[in-house]
Formats: C-alpha cells, structure tokens, sequence
C-alpha cells in the first residue's frame, strides 16, 4: 500500500502534543513540589496533630507545710477550624449555656489574628474555657454532633484557705502582649496574673509537653508518631512553699475586717513575711473559673479597691514609726549622743514655727523621747543637722546625708519583695525642695514635718514592718520575701544576703530599748503582752483623708525578736486606737499560737471594731 | 486458536521467531510502569497500623495477582495469529456493544454508576475491554479495500459512529469519564486525513471557554478581560489564517493592520469619555474583516478564504453561547467543578477538596521526596481514591519532582514508542490501531495527570498500569500487546 507522506507528518502533530503536554505538567510539577513550599507545612499540619500535653501547676504551700492552692481539672473547648462543619449553633450554645450572640463574638474574635495571633485554620484553637465538670459531661455526649470541636482537659486552682488573694495572686488566660513576649505561650494558656503565681510562674508553669500523633483525613487519631519517638513529656511545675503562716495570715485579715489598711508581718532573722494583709481583701477563687471577667469587674467597682494591695503599694506617711530612723540617722551623724536633751513645751517652736506635742517631761533625752513618741525632740534634732552649715556645708547637703541613711533603711526605693507591683514610697531629696522652694531658699524649719514622718515622705506598710525587723535585728535586715523554698531549686540569692544600712550597729540597742519603753511605759502600753517582751512604737499620721491613720509597729521577743509587725489602720485615729491591740494580738498569736484569756477582750474589740463607716463620715 | 504459521514455518522453533521480532522496548516500558504501580500500590494503600509486616494482603497484593494474569494473557495475546484481529474486528466490537448495553441493564450501582459487571469474587468494567475492540473495529473500517477519509461515500459517518456507539453506552452506564477517553480517537481521525482545523477548532473552543469564563472582571470597553482576551484571539488567528492556511501575506497585513488601528481607535474614544458598546464594536470589527476575505475569496481558486471566515463566524458564535451554556446547560455540580479547576473558586472541602488534597500531597513531596512508604498524606488516606485516580500522588509525595517527572517521561517514551510502532506498519490496519492505542494512552495521561496537578477538572478515569484495578490493567495490556502481535507479525504480512 502506499504511504501518504504528507499524512505521515502529522505524526509529529500528535507526539509533539503529548511532548508540550508533559512539558507543561513537569513545569507545573516543578512550580508545586519545588518552587512552593507551603505545601510542605499543609501537609505536616494535615497529618500531624500536635496534641499539648498540659503540665500540672506547682502546689503553694505555707511555711508550715499546709496546702494553701492546689489544682483542680477544668475542661476547655477547643477548635481546629478547618475541620468544622456545619452544625446545630443553637444545640451547642443551649448546652454551653452561652447566648448565640456570645457564640459568635468568640468566633469571630477567635479568628482575628488581631486578637488571637496564633490563629490558624489547621491548629488546635481555644474557643471556650472553663467548662464546668456538669458541661462537660453533657458535651461528651454529644460531641459527635459538633465535628472539628474537642475538649481539652487542664488544670484550675483551687484555694483551701480563702485568704491571702494579694500573696497568692491568680492566674488568667495569656493576653496578645504575653503571646509577643514568651513564645512558650499559645492562645489559651494560663499566666500569673498577680502575687506569686505572676512572680514564680517560670517555676510553677512547668514546662508543656507535646504528643506527636497521627491524624488520618477523617480526623481520627492512626497512633502515635514514630511510637512517640518525638513526644515531650511535660514537666510539672515546682512546688512553693511560702513564708507565709497561712493561719496567721487568716486571723491578721480577720483582724482587718471592717478596716482600710494593711499588716505586714515579718520574721526578722530570716527577711520572711509571715503574714501580708491588706484591707478590703477578696476570696482568690472569685478569680477562678469562667466567672473570673464578672467577678475582676466587680472587685473593680467595689469601693476601697480590694485589689489593690495597700501592704506594698499603699502610700502612707510613716508617722511617729518613721522616728526612729531620725534617732539612728541623728546619732550615726554625732548630732546627738544618748545624752542629749531637747526642751520640749507642748512642741516645737522654732521661729514661729510650732509643731505641737502632748504632755511629758522636758527637756528630755532620747529614750524617754522614743517612749513618749515626743515631736519636739526630733525636730530640735531634725534642725541640728540639716542646719548645721559648719559641718555640711549647706541644708541642701546635709539633707542628702540624712536622706541617703533614711534611703539605707529601705524608704524611698522598692525593697524588692518577690511580689510584682510594689511600690518604693516616696522620700523626697535635696533637689526636690530646692525645685519647690527655691535653692538655698528652705532649712529645717521648712521642711521639719518630714522628721516625724509626716509631710512629703511617705512609706509602704512593708518599709515599715521592714524597719521593725532590721531594729530587731539590731543593725540589719534581709530583703523581706513571701516565697520559703522552692521545690529542686533555690530561692533566689538576695533573699539570703544581710543588708545593712548606713548605721552603725552599736546604735540600735538604746533604739530598741526605747521602742521597749514604749510598751512598758508610753504609748504602747496596750501591746504588753504577759510573757512576751514587745518592743513597739506608734504612729499617729495625720493626714488629707480625714481622721488620722493609726499605725504601729513592734518585734517580739525583745531580747531573740521571731516577728516584727507593722500595723496601719486608715484613719484609725491614734496608733494607740487600732495599730497597738491588732499589732499585739499577731505577735501574740504567733508567738503562743493562742490569745491569752487576759487579752480576749481586746481581740474580741477589734475583731468587731470598724473604721470604714467613720472613715466615709470624715470625707 | 495458536498461530500455527509462526510455529510450523520459522528456521527455529516458532516461539523464538516471535519473541524475536517482538518490541522489547515496549515490553520494557510497560514492565516498568506496572511493576511501579505495583510498589504504589502498595505505598498507597500501606496502613500504619501494620507498619512492620510487608502484606500483600489488600490492594497491592490483589494488583499483584492482576499483573500475573495480564502477563499471562499478554502472552496468549502474542501467540494468536494477528490475522485473527483482523479478521475478527467486527464481531469482537459488536460482542463488546453487547456486553455494554448488558452492563446498563444488569450492573448493580455503584457510587452512582452502574459499569461494574460483578463475575462472583470479581468485578469487571467492560468499558475498559470496549477500548481494544472499538480499536479494532476502526481499524478495519479504514482498512477496508480503497477506503479514504472524506473520499469515501459516508466515510465520516461510519467512522464517527464506531466512536460514538461505545460513547453513548458507557454514558449509560453513567461513566462520563470512561465515555469521554473515547473521544481521543478523533486523533487517529486527523492522522488519516481528517481536517487540522477541526482539532484546533475544538482545542480553540476549550480555550475560548476557559478564558472566557475565568477572566470576568472588566478590562475596558465595557467587556470582560476573558470576552476581549477571545476577541483578540479570534483576531489574531484569523490573521494567522491568511497568513499561513490561505497564504495570502498581503491580506493578512491588511487584516492586522485593520484591527489594531480600529481596536486601538475604539480604545481612545472610550478614553475620552464616550461609552463604547464593546461587544458590538469587537463583533463589528470581525464582521468587516470577515467581508474584507469573503470579497477576496471571489478571485481565489482554493477555498480556504471561506474556511478563515467561517472560523472566525463560528468562533464569534461559540463565544456568544459560552455564557448562556455555563449557566443554563451544565449543573451546578458540574460548574462548581469547572470553577474549582479554573480556580475561581477555592472550596476546599467541597469539589475542591480532592484537588487540594492531592496537591498538598504532591507538593510536600519536594525535589527527592520523602521516600518509600514514608508519604504522610497519602498514608493517612488525605487524597480520596489514591489507589485509582489519584495514584500518581503517592508518586509525587514519596517520590518527589524526579520521581514523578520520570513517570511522565516513561509515559511519554512508551506513546512516542507506540507512535513510531504505528507509523511503521506495513498495512493500515496496523497503524490506525497503533494510533488508537496511543490516543488512548495520551488522553488518560493527560486527563488522570493534569487533574491530580490540578490543571484539568476532575474527572474520574485511571492512570494507565498504575491505577489500582484489574479491568483498567487488563483493558490496556490487551490494547497495547495487541499492537506489538501485528508489529511482530509485519513481516509475515508482507506476503500478503
């Protein structure tokens, strides 16, 4: 037969067709597998599910080994996006108990890299925390209803002592700056929030583990990954035992009930806070659970902000209790020696300037002026130094020196409890009168006030408690910490180390003898405890707020101090009033374990007594 | 029925004389292919459950046992006379039409379609043993005594229908894939004189509909991108026409230089301010050219100034119907599905789904893959069948860019290898059935690859010796080892 030549040649039509056609799917599978790599991180998230494995939080014990918060299961909804389909909103949200509103403000919420960053279509995302136990049996149920939903179990704190919310702290879900700031954190993870649990969470977190299993099309789970070879075990996070008595912390806030204010209790020796309470306080597990929005919001509104904590942040001028720094700093200069006498008529009066007193011998030395808390004394001393040009060459000068030991003795800077929040108070300096009168324009006169405590310098409770221990120590004082141990590791080194302040060591024993004299025979007399010698001193602190503060502060035992404690009731009238019997009762408490029958009736005075009326009268 | 020429007459012993002239290259090919279908199918339908024991047990195990029989059948194949293909042309297709309209009527349903005819513990598709026998039977049509496409009385006709009869029975069947592969065989067709311009009026049509639908935002003129791009194109091609077809250089200069100056003239008034109808500026622009060759067609001896008008017509006419068909005459499934391979769409979990699977399975293969057995989204069944149509993704996932490249070049080698197979056949009806066997083998590798890649819509039809399943093996052992039965036997036809 003969060929057809030029049908012949469309033979090169039909393989050059086929030839282009394979060219054009090797270019296309060049462009998929080669040139684009996002398929490569589809397909891992396709087949792998990451499964975080939560580890459990640390217990919080207290310093006699009590459990003060420990965990308990909660149940949290989560979502892998892209396996959703469509289902009964309306079914879901009836057995969460949300609205359909709500329902959709999370969703949308959940989808806003805005909001939540981490977000994305094939990873697990949280939807709802927080299922109660009920919830989440009745979800179980039905979950099949609700493709590409899962609970997840993870752990909630539990309080077995519903007190010492500004110590313990709560934790909360990690906002976006947490997610920015640690990539440990994923949407939905639970942070400290304040106390303890903000300040150790490195230590109480933990570390998350990881299970690596394998995920088929239909979403179910073939097993585990190479037999778990890439899985990370969590780690739990370490214990914590406190220095906290949590029982002396529980009868200080019952103490404190009706009150404003704040008790700081410190084991001298040790830097140890046995007790921090501010007042109002609040039950840490209203910040538990799903109804932690509505309750922080409440605590918001309530008046005399329960969440602020007056023991570290709170500003109070020092009153009478900061006097004793004036002995130490006045005798550490020479302006002054045990000796010494200054007149005292019912106050200062010095260039028509008159700061009152009450009635006491006069002229008198140091110790009888520590006893009977007397004003003049330390003013007259006040004015020896700052005006002494001989020696300082200036007032602006020789306030700095005056200000540098006050500094020395924890006023002024942040003492660094292992609290987050707390603040340095306030103690003015050299520049800051010389900016506001002028410079060379003001002397002691101008500025006496500060010499009692009162005027520009003010304190946190915790300074002043501060200030009691390092006298009880009789020249020193460990940076005061709420955190005993830390389970496998160790606290951190400067709450080991001894500071000391400015002061020579040979002066603190006629201080302390002083503040003994106090109780003995001055204004304290109501902290005399049958068999337990207290040292005390009070603080009467006038004030802008209305009625004065009542404030006090002492160690016991005199000669081997184990607690010193620093009381301020808001405008609790003389120290005498409020700051006095509750100091005494802590000491007493803790040094017996119990209140002598004797004393009853005073405990019985200020568990009742309340200051908040008077003080919403005074304003 | 042995062929007793072959084993009565040679030097040595018949066999040796076959396997003598027998096509190892192509042997070598399809040993390669099916032996590699295997091992995917194996990879494809390996469990992790059952990680460490190599069981045959499932899907490759089953395969492997197909792959025996179609050597054994390859081997009868070869021994029976190749005049007996010849002779039973006829009667083997018109028995297969049989077969087929039997299976529309006794087939259980299955997913939808009914093509499985279930032989005890077997089930066979007889739309893929139709193949070889509409082969035949086109082959002996154009064998026939001074046949000639277009010269013979109804040549078109009868060879159309041959097409066309398996065509409508296996949709039937609701095989719509399998019915369409038929259509390859309008390559064989042009290879033995029918018309280029039909193949790339339907290439030109695929095209036009493709753009026209994809490109919807509006370009200028008040048309859409998709519209103008095919207006253009219509242009350009008839220009191409008169150039190349009608080889008239002048007339096609004129052409040119018409509808850039008139297009570019339009796209200034519109410039300006005035709203220009679009469409009907395009179409008037194409109506005066089509005039311009009509007129000039009345000094030209040859028609072709008349085929160039006509295209360009029916071209016009075919954009114009693309809408209106879109919409009104395909179902919705079907335009979502069109929408999702044009990527117009992106419905994932939808019609999108198997393709997106796919490939992310293909693409997280990289350059070198991830090795054998070690595919994560194959494994995991991510790609729906994986082991049938969308076997060439556990290709690409574990075997990468080389590994799925080469199976394309094993392909392409094994169809340039049937083609040179058919052009060498001393007789026609050798090589109009070595062009059916490659026109098949080009449209289920082009159809089967460029779905899994997501370049063609999905339509269901395996990837020859690699797809799991005995009767789409079968269908092309017999389709291909009948070829290299009348290749082996060319020298012996000779004498004839």
């Amino acid at each position: 037969m003969r060929k057809d030549y030029k049908l012949e040649k469309r033979k090169y039509v039909i393989g050059g067709f086929i030839i282009i056609i394979c060219l054009i799917y090797i270019c296309r599978l060049f462009n998929l597998q080669v040139a684009d790599d996002k398929y490569k991180a589809y397909a891992d998230s396709n087949a792998f599910f990451k499964k975080t494995i939560y580890p459990s939080r640390g217990t919080i014990y207290d310093r006699t080994g009590k459990v003060v918060v420990f965990n308990q299961p909660a149940y949290d909804m989560m979502i892998i996006p892209r396996d959703v389909e469509p289902f009964d909103t309306l079914d879901l949200c009836t057995t969460l108990g949300i609205t359909h509103e709500e329902f959709m403000r999370r969703w949308t919420n959940m989808r806003d890299r805005s909001i939540n960053p981490g977000y994305s279509n094939y990873s697990p995302q949280t939807f709802l925390t927080n299922l109660t136990t009920e919830d989440y049996g009745k979800l179980q149920e039905k979950m099949y209803r609700f493709p590409g939903f899962y609970i997840q179990k993870r752990i909630l704190r539990d309080y077995y002592y519903h007190c010492a919310a500004n110590v313990l702290g709560n934790i909360r879900e990690v906002s976006k700056s947490d997610l920015e700031a640690d990539d440990y954190y994923a949407a939905g993870d639970y942070t400290g929030d304040t106390g303890v649990e903000k300040s150790y969470e490195e230590h109480l977190r933990g570390v998350k583990g990881v299970e690596i299993l394998i995920r088929d099309a239909r979403g179910q789970i073939q097993g585990r990954y190479e037999d778990g070879k890439f899985d990370k075990a969590a780690v739990s996070g370490r214990n914590l035992k406190l220095a906290i008595d949590i029982e002396l912390q529980q009868y200080a806030e019952s103490l404190m009930v009706n009150k404003l204010g704040a008790i700081v209790a410190i084991e001298p020796h040790t830097g140890e806070v046995l007790a921090l309470v501010t007042s109002p306080n609040y039950d840490p597990s209203m910040l538990v659970g799903r109804d932690r929005g509505k309750n922080y919001n409440l605590l918001m509104k309530t008046p005399h902000k329960p969440l602020y904590d007056r023991s570290i942040t709170g500003y109070y001028p020092p009153g009478s209790t900061f006097k004793p720094t004036q002995a130490l700093t006045f005798l550490q200069e020479g302006i002054i020696t045990l000796d010494t006498r200054y007149p005292c008529s019912h106050g200062y009066i010095n260039g028509g300037l008159r700061v009152g007193c009450h009635g006491h011998a006069s002229p008198l030395p140091l110790l009888p002026a520590l006893q009977t808390s007397c004003n003049g004394y330390f003013c007259w001393g006040f004015k020896n130094m700052i005006d002494r040009r001989s020696k300082y060459g200036s007032s602006a000068e020789a306030f700095e020196v005056w200000k540098n030991h006050v500094v020395s003795m924890g006023y002024g800077y942040k003492l660094g409890i292992d609290l987050p929040g707390e603040k340095r108070g306030f103690l003015p300096n050299a520049k800051y009168y010389s900016k506001a009168y002028g410079e060379g324009h003001w002397s002691a006169n101008t500025v006496i006030s500060v010499s009692i405590g009162q005027g520009e310098v003010t304190a946190t409770p915790l300074q002043i408690a501060n200030l009691c221990a390092t006298i009880a120590n009789r020249g020193w004082f460990i940076t005061p910490h709420v955190v005993k141990e830390i389970e496998d590791t160790v606290i951190a080194p400067q709450y080991f180390e001894k500071r000391y302040p400015t002061i020579d060591a040979k002066y603190y024993p006629p201080v302390a003898e002083g503040m003994r004299m106090a109780v003995l025979g001055g204004t304290c007399t109501r902290a005399n405890i049958p068999d337990i010698p207290v040292a005390g001193k009070t603080g009467t602190a006038q004030n802008p707020h209305g009625k004065d503060h009542s404030a006090f502060m002492g160690f016991a035992p005199y000669d081997d101090p184990k607690i010193a404690v620093a009381v301020y009731v808001e405008n609790g009238g003389w120290g005498a009033t409020y700051g006095v019997p509750i100091g005494s009762l802590i000491i007493e408490r803790y040094l017996r374990g119990y209140i002598s029958e004797s004393r009853k009736p005073i405990e019985t005075a200020m568990l009742n007594a309340s200051t908040v009326q008077l003080s919403e009268y005074a304003k | 029925m042995l062929n007793n020429r072959i084993l009565s007459s040679g030097n040595d012993n018949g066999s040796t004389s076959l396997f003598r002239y027998i096509d190892w290259p192509t042997i070598i090919l399809y040993l390669l292919l099916v032996i590699a279908g295997a091992v995917c199918i194996y990879a494809a339908s390996y469990d992790y459950d059952n990680a460490s024991i190599f069981s045959f047990a499932e899907f490759s195990g089953k395969q492997i046992r197909w792959i025996g029989l179609s050597l054994i059948l390859g081997l009868v194949i070869l021994l029976v006379d190749s005049r007996f293909y010849e002779t039973y042309a006829y009667p083997i297709y018109i028995a297969m039409l049989c077969l087929l309209l039997l299976t529309v009527f006794i087939a259980p349903d299955i997913k939808g379609s009914r093509s499985w005819l279930v032989l005890g513990p077997m089930s066979l598709q007889p739309a893929e043993f139709a193949k070889f026998a509409t082969s035949l039977a086109l082959a002996k049509l154009f064998s026939g005594y001074g046949f000639k496409l277009g010269t013979t009385k109804n040549s078109y006709i009868r060879a159309i229908a041959i097409i066309v009869l398996p065509i409508i029975l296996i949709l039937a069947q609701r095989e719509t894939g399998s019915a369409l592969a038929y259509t390859a065989l309008f390559f064989v067709l042009y290879r033995e004189g029918m018309s280029g311009i039909v193949l790339l009026s339907a290439l030109s049509a695929v095209v036009f509909f493709v753009v026209a639908i994809k490109y919807t935002e509006l370009a200028f003129l008040g048309i859409s991108a998709g519209e103008l791009t095919v207006f253009i194109m219509i242009m350009l091609i008839m220009v191409g026409m008169t150039a190349i077809y009608c080889r008239y250089p002048q007339a096609a200069r004129n052409l040119l230089l018409w509808f850039s100056g008139s297009m570019l003239t339009a796209w200034v008034i519109e410039k300006i301010g005035v709203a220009v109808p679009g469409t009907y500026v395009c179409m008037g622009i194409i109506i005066a050219a089509v005039i311009y060759l009509l007129i000039l067609q009345l000094h030209e001896k040859t028609r072709r100034m008349l085929h160039t008008a006509l295209v360009a017509i029916v071209s016009v006419a075919f954009l114009f119907s693309v809408n209106y068909a879109f919409t009104n005459v395909l179902q919705p499934h079907q335009q979502q599905r069109i929408k999702v391979t044009l990527g117009m769409e992106e419905d994932l979990r939808g019609a999108g789904y198997n393709v997106n699977q796919s490939k992310i399975a293909i693409g997280s293969g990289g350059i070198w893959g991830k090795g054998f057995l070690n595919g994560t989204q194959t494994k995991l069944k991510y790609v729906p069948e994986q082991h049938t149509d969308f076997i060439f993704c556990t290709i690409g996932e574990e075997e990468g860019f080389i590994g799925s490249a080469l199976t394309l070049l094993l392909f392409l080698g094994l169809i340039l290898r049937v083609i040179s197979i058919a052009e060498r056949q001393p007789r026609t009806f050798g090589r109009v059935y070595g062009y059916c066997v490659a026109s098949f083998l080009i449209f289920h590798l082009a159809i089967n690859v460029g779905m899994v890649i997501g370049l063609c819509p999905v339509i269901g039809i395996p990837l020859p010796f690699f797809s799991y399943g005995g009767s789409s093996l079968w269908g092309f052992t017999i389709l291909l080892f009948i070829l290299l039965r009348l290749d082996a036997g060319r020298r012996d036809c000779r004498n004839y």
